[in-house]
């Protein structure tokens, strides 16, 4: 491997073994948090410590792998997490979402289709769903024993009853396989039904607070909502202006003193395939 | 077009050079070296050691001198190269009453045995800003008393508990003690568990802790028993030869903190303890850890637990610089697809309510 | 200690082919999965339960052994080779390796807690075939709809108490059955009916 002084993928086969049984065990329980002994990485918490831990706990020479962060493949975090694994697990990465046989990514969903084999690696900043309603880790655990989440019902009611509609836009929380509640990472609700019975298997990694879990292949996965105010996603009165696409998740960005908006695709390699 | 924040290898590249080149400084000014760093800013070193969970004087003054002087940052870099260090075993427990104090105090007796030896301390200067530093004059050899080495040093919370006035520290259950940085947290935690994750904490956090409980928000009536520093042996069982040798020496502070306690209804009241060790001379960090420590043991006492410093897992949950520096930051990271998923809502939204203000106009 | 099997010929790229494997299965329940370039069986052992705990298994992780493997071969490979202690008592276990007729019951093993599930066991059962036993169907988490296994030379009554362990759910145990160079996992979250 190109650096020496490390093992190859950077971490300890130790702590690869750990990490595997416990991914082994997110699979095995689709959507629980399944806690982890998580090692200082050296790159920051928050940063992607959780998914980069996982990539190097799955990674070897064999593989493909693409990293995104909002979508695109040359933001910086992306393009410093690929170097990160170029360097230390001497491993081929490509941008385009077919060819990878691992995809790391921050807040999204490629819009390509995902196929059988494929994995796709999360990286998490908060992995307790109800943390927000709930700051007390020895009360969710209870409540996901208990299988209880009215609490999370209640705060979707409330936003219908001041808004007239469920206002939360990212991290929509998904109940997976119909026993645990389970954060997405904060990928926008436009990306929550790409989860639903994905081919592809999905890990989610969270560094800091120390947690891994998992949806295996075509495993149910359902956005909250109620029977009348049924889960919708954002949708957009423009088209992509480079690609046109009207089906993809779309970035908004200021283009002149005047406020001039443009929207193009979120995601890069999909926009790009669609210019070909 | 379209570039927000794509960077790429080159700009990640020219920022790292960047970096370098800050660090470094004006070239005319002679480098800093390690021995420097180590010598005298040795507190520093103390402290990067301490959170950073390595003792290394050497290593820790690398961190110092690569993170610019930002110690947060120093300690980061020492745990993400600690992290990699294979484990040989485990070193037997250190026995402080072994130690050869340089400094010890203790503010419940007049005199204890052993003494009080006041050492090196920030306590007696008086701050005013020492001109002659700036002039590069070099300091005088100060006299220093000979340690009797070959003495035991007793511990002034062991002379306590013999009278029974102070609680025996608490038995361990004889398994050994998880270690914080291979296991997760969880909770309600051990205390050989919080112990640890407050002597890795941040020294900024558990200080404004320990201040609180001083006013009221979790008072737990503290005297320092007794403040030592000093060099302490360590020893190691290597498998092969079955008895134990002594491999180092390191330099620790430990803070023994007594603390009041009314007693409840079967145990008659007595003196409590709130403990703090810390790498090299750290007694800020020392004592602030055992003030904490004492409030964490608020709800095992039985008394009222209902301010931060009591609250076990608000404090351990954040207690740790590098997690908590790393999640702050992280928002520099771009966040503009969620934020586009927001402008779409509230664009909606507001449309809907002009809708409404408008209908109702007319 | 002369005749000590050999474990890993690279540690770091084996162990991670193996684990791909390995995690493959637990996507994939039913699928019969093949260990690429898995060493050969120790003792009694097949190759795929050989590999399966040299990949996985040491010394955080206690291994039950029944008594048909409870063998110096095995003792021995198991601890030049994982580190991991080798333990007396079922419950205290986190990795077993089972006979078909130890697996008649699943009694014992540790199945995790409701607010800690993964703090349970996995078997790994040997058995003579994984593609010639009778015909059974499975449903659940990894499986696109229904998938057919037919591993052979298990009792009946594993799968009574398959069901009941099933029916645990998050707790329970997991099983890897393991056959030659192959092995196929049962998650616990896996409904198998005949």
């Amino acid at each position: 491997m190109p650096d020496g002084a490390y093992n190859y993928a950077y971490l300890d086969e130790q702590t690869k073994r750990m990490i595997r049984r416990a991914i082994l065990k997110a699979v095995a329980v689709p959507g629980y948090q399944v806690p982890f002994g998580g090692r200082e990485m050296p790159l920051p918490y928050g940063w992607g410590t959780g998914g980069i831990q996982v990539t190097a706990a799955i990674i070897g020479q064999d593989d493909t792998l693409k990293v995104i962060d909002q979508g695109a493949d040359d933001t910086t975090n992306a393009v410093s997490i690929r170097r990160f694994f170029a360097r230390v697990a001497d491993v081929d990465t490509t941008t385009r979402t077919e060819e990878a046989t691992i995809i790391q990514t921050r807040h999204r969903v490629p819009e390509t289709p995902l196929q059988e084999g494929q994995i796709l690696v999360f990286q998490v900043p908060i992995p307790e769903p109800l943390r927000m309603l709930e700051p007390r880790e020895t009360e969710t655990r209870t409540l996901h024993a208990l299988s209880e989440y009215g609490v999370m019902q209640v705060s979707l009611y409330e936003s219908i009853a001041r808004h007239g509609r469920i206002a939360k836009t990212y991290n929509y929380p998904v109940l997976v396989n119909g026993r645990y509640m389970m954060s997405p990472s904060p990928i926008p609700k436009f990306d929550n039904p790409k989860l639903d019975r994905n081919p592809a298997l999905q890990l989610y990694g969270a560094g800091r607070e120390k947690r891994i879990y998992a949806v295996p292949p075509y495993t149910p996965v359902k956005s909250l909502d109620f029977d009348d105010h049924p889960f919708e996603i954002e949708t957009w009165e423009q088209c992509c202006a480079l690609c046109g696409s009207k089906a993809s998740f779309l970035d908004e960005m200021i283009v002149d003193d005047e406020g001039q908006r443009l929207f193009v695709c979120s995601d890069t390699d999909y926009c790009e395939e669609r210019r070909k | 077009m379209y570039v927000a924040v794509k960077g790429g290898e080159t700009a990640i590249a020219h920022s790292i050079d960047l970096l370098a080149d800050r660090r470094r400084g004006d070239r005319t000014v002679p480098e800093v070296t390690l021995q420097q760093i180590d010598q005298q800013l040795s507190l520093a070193v103390d402290r990067v050691m301490t959170e950073g969970s390595c003792y290394d004087r050497e290593l820790a003054a690398l961190a110092i001198k690569q993170a610019r002087g930002d110690l947060v940052e120093a300690i980061f870099l020492l745990r993400a190269y600690r992290t990699t260090l294979p484990r040989f075993g485990d070193t037997l427990p250190i026995d402080t009453s072994r130690m050869v104090a340089e400094r010890r105090i203790s503010s419940t007796f007049k005199d204890v045995p052993g003494g009080q030896v006041l050492g090196p301390t920030f306590d007696y200067t008086h701050r005013l800003l020492d001109f002659a530093l700036m002039a590069n004059g070099e300091t005088a050899a100060a006299p220093t008393a000979p340690v009797d080495a070959s003495r035991d040093l007793p511990r002034v919370g062991d002379i306590l508990e013999r009278e029974g006035m102070l609680e025996p520290p608490p038995a361990g259950d004889g398994a050994p003690a998880q270690d914080i940085t291979r296991q997760p947290l969880t909770l309600p935690a051990a205390r050989p568990v919080r112990l640890q994750n407050l002597t890795r904490g941040d020294e900024g956090f558990l200080l404004a802790l320990a201040y609180s409980t001083q006013r009221g928000y979790g008072n737990n009536h503290p005297f320092v028993g007794e403040i030592r520093f000093g060099a302490v042996p360590v020893s190691f069982v290597p498998e092969e030869l079955g008895f134990d040798i002594e491999i180092a020496e390191i330099e620790l502070t430990e803070c023994d903190m007594v603390n009041q306690f009314a007693g409840s209804h079967d145990i008659p009241p007595q003196f409590t303890r709130g403990y703090g060790l810390a790498f090299g001379h750290a007694e800020r960090k020392a004592m602030s850890m055992a003030l904490v420590d004492r409030a964490l043991r608020a709800q095992e006492l039985s008394e009222r637990a209902n301010s931060p410093a009591q609250d076990e897992e608000f404090v351990l949950a954040h207690s740790d610089s590098v997690e908590a520096s790393g999640f702050v930051q992280h928002l520099k990271l771009p966040h503009y697809v969620d934020f586009q998923s927001e402008l779409v809502v509230v664009r909606a939204l507001r449309a809907e309510v002009e809708a409404r203000v408008q209908q109702a106009a007319e | 200690m002369t005749d000590l099997a050999r474990g890993l010929a690279d540690p770091a790229h084996d162990a991670q082919r193996l684990f791909r494997a390995v995690l493959d299965g637990f996507s994939h329940p039913g699928r019969i999965v093949a260990l690429p370039q898995a060493p050969a069986g120790v003792g009694p052992l097949s190759a795929a339960a050989t590999a399966f705990v040299l990949t996985l298994v040491d010394r955080d992780t206690p291994l039950w052994l029944a008594p048909a493997f409870d063998r110096d071969a095995v003792r021995d490979f198991v601890r030049f080779h994982t580190g991991a202690p080798i333990v007396a008592r079922e419950a205290e276990a986190l990795f077993a390796l089972l006979t078909p007729d130890r697996a008649a019951t699943l009694d014992g093993f540790a199945i995790g807690s409701d607010p800690y599930p993964d703090r349970s066991a996995t078997l790994i059962v040997e058995v003579p075939s994984l593609s010639t036993g009778p015909e059974r169907f499975l449903r659940g988490p990894g499986i696109q709809s229904r998938t057919t296994a037919r591993v052979d030379g298990l009792p009946d009554s594993f799968w009574s108490e398959w069901k009941a362990n099933n029916a645990l759910f998050p707790c329970g145990v997991d099983v890897v059955l393991t056959a030659c160079s192959e092995l196929l996992a049962l998650p616990r979250g896996i409904v198998v009916e005949a």
